[in-house]
């Protein structure tokens, strides 16, 4: 069991157009690991979890998830096998409440078939509540729309709403950005509570101490290629700067 | 509930209260105004405006917009009077007047979403498309109707409303039920208001826009008919200017743009103000030539009414999100 990583990917080539924007990478994630990928602009890391969690597919390459080949061409493939990716801009529907903003594109029907099925309100309400009271947000109602919240509560939504669909790989891009510092702290708990329940996560973030103070093992790409592969506790910001310069 | 919640969280409020403004002022300004016979000429054609307002609203949700809308009103009554006219009968030439209507909103779609075309240029371009092919498949004369056929089903007399007003309400009501209680509704929300976030959460967008598109598009092609079978005559220049008015009803009734905002409600009462205001102008005689300036100015201030509003809603934010 421990021998059998959670995420592997070999040979994994992306071209957009004439550009080579990832360059047969090859990574093991073990379960439960919360990996820093760094990297600056360009470097491939959005190509790669653009691959994950199914926006764009593979030139090349194969993907091993939970042991088994795994075919990922649209996003819902990727939430199928459990892989969630919560994006910087939060994916959420500003006008639309947070009930429905947590269920959104697999909402629970009272009867139906998905594409015409009836919506059962009540319990997306107060699954809801319950879902972003597990990460630690308390709200009054499920219903306020999601543009009422704040950055980092968005984002606490965001981490309920993959939580609640039992998600076995986490994928976070840069859910950092534009928070203040208290919310920023809040966001890194819910990352190392993550990994503490045994979620694999991969954190994306351009601000180096955030990746170095909640990972476990740190992977820098330059020009679409991995450059380096750390284990946390042997290297320092400092350091991750220059591999990523 | 306060009055500024539900301002804020029906877009239709602002609309509504302009309804009910409007009508008790006008009540004043005409003892005509809100009579029997009166109502009896207002409603008539409010089911076929209210129909294609519907269909403009549920794709301007989706974050569409559609200019045929005018000319699939013509088009598909078009189709099904020549289908009668061959001796079909007039299920199936209705049945081929809704295809040909939803041909044109799936046209719409693929141009939108494959070619990447902005819908206000797709459409603006069927617009004129749709028109022709009336005009042409007319062969420039209007055929004649058929005068024997038992149409109580749909536009008959009942007191003082006609049959056209309760199918206004079925649809009205299916669709109001279909946008709000059910997922593939949720998804035409979502869709509008942040397209990303749907695709990505595993929503098939364009499979939501082009619903929206071939809705709107039958919705109008069905709304041309009822007009039809209610004048038991038809023109190919029918419903020249409607797409005007059908949004103008879709945007005074609370929807958005920009998307992702609206009501089925809220086309309806749209639909009301714009023929209430044409009403009141006839009935107190003043020259008709005001009636687009009215319904502009309504454009404006409902507009402006939802913005303060959503504003409003928007500073409250700052007040209680950062406590938390």
């Amino acid at each position: 069991m421990m021998s059998e990583p959670h995420l592997s990917v070999r040979g994994l080539h992306k071209w957009y157009g004439a550009v080579h924007a990832l360059r047969d990478l090859d990574l093991d994630i073990p379960k439960g690991q919360v990996l820093g990928l760094i990297g600056d602009n360009g470097a491939g890391k959005s190509t790669f979890i653009k691959i994950l969690s199914g926006v764009h597919q593979q030139t090349e390459g194969q993907i091993h998830f939970e042991g088994k080949p795994a075919r990922i061409v649209t996003p819902r493939d990727a939430m199928n096998l459990g892989i969630e990716t919560i994006y910087q801009y939060t994916a959420m529907v500003p006008e639309m409440s947070i009930a429905r903003n947590l269920f959104i594109g697999r909402e629970k029907r009272k009867w139906g078939v998905r594409g015409f099925g009836f919506l059962d309100q009540r319990a997306m309400a107060k699954e809801a509540l319950e879902a972003i009271a597990d990460v630690g947000l308390h709200l009054r109602s499920a219903e306020a729309p999601v543009k009422d919240l704040s950055g980092g509560q968005l984002q606490g939504v965001a981490i309920a709403r993959a939580m609640h669909f039992r998600s076995r790989m986490l994928i976070l891009d840069e859910p950092t950005n534009h928070l203040s510092v208290k919310e920023t702290n809040k966001v890194l708990d819910y990352v190392r509570q993550l990994g503490a329940q045994g979620i694999t996560v991969i954190f994306i973030s351009h601000n180096l101490h955030h990746v170095h103070e909640v990972s476990d093992r740190i992977v820098a790409f330059a020009q679409g290629s991995k450059v380096a592969d750390l284990e946390t506790a042997d290297t320092d910001v400092p350091t991750m700067i220059d591999l990523i310069t | 509930m306060s009055l500024r919640h539900i301002l804020q969280s029906k877009p239709e409020a602002s609309a509504f209260l302009m309804l009910m403004f409007l009508t008790l002022v006008f009540s004043l300004l005409s003892p005509a105004f809100m009579t029997y016979g009166n109502f009896q000429v207002v409603l008539q054609p409010i089911p076929e405006i209210a129909l294609v307002a519907m269909g403009v609203t549920i794709l301007m949700i989706s974050g569409e917009f559609d200019l045929s809308v005018g000319s699939v009103f013509a088009l598909a009554p078009m189709v099904m009077v020549l289908a009668m006219a061959a001796g079909i009968p007039l299920p199936i030439s209705m049945l081929a007047g809704l295809i040909a209507a939803a041909v044109v909103g799936l046209v719409n779609a693929a141009i939108t979403i494959r070619l990447g075309l902005p819908s206000f240029i797709a459409t603006l371009g069927m617009l004129f498309m749709a028109r022709s092919l009336t005009i042409v498949i007319s062969g420039g004369f209007p055929p004649p109707f058929p005068r024997d056929l038992d149409l109580w089903w749909i536009v008959g007399k009942v007191d003082l409303l006609r049959v056209s007003i309760f199918w206004l309400l079925g649809v009205g009501l299916l669709l109001g039920i279909w946008l709000r209680k059910f997922d593939f509704g949720s998804w035409i929300f979502a869709t509008g208001g942040n397209r990303e976030a749907a695709r990505d959460m595993g929503i098939n967008t364009n499979l939501v826009k082009t619903t929206a598109f071939v809705l709107c598009s039958v919705l109008a092609g069905f709304a041309g008919m009822i007009q039809v079978f209610r004048i038991k005559a038809i023109v190919p220049s029918m419903g020249t200017g409607l797409e005007l008015t059908a949004i103008a009803a879709a945007v005074i009734g609370g929807a958005a743009l920009t998307g992702g905002i609206g009501s089925v409600v809220g086309a309806v009462i749209g639909a009301l103000l714009i023929a209430f205001i044409e009403n009141i102008i006839i009935l107190t005689r003043i020259d008709a030539n005001w009636f687009r300036f009215a319904v502009g100015a309504m454009i404006v201030i409902a507009v402006t009414i939802n913005k303060i509003t959503r504003d409003a809603a928007g500073r409250g934010k700052h007040k209680d999100g950062n406590d938390e």
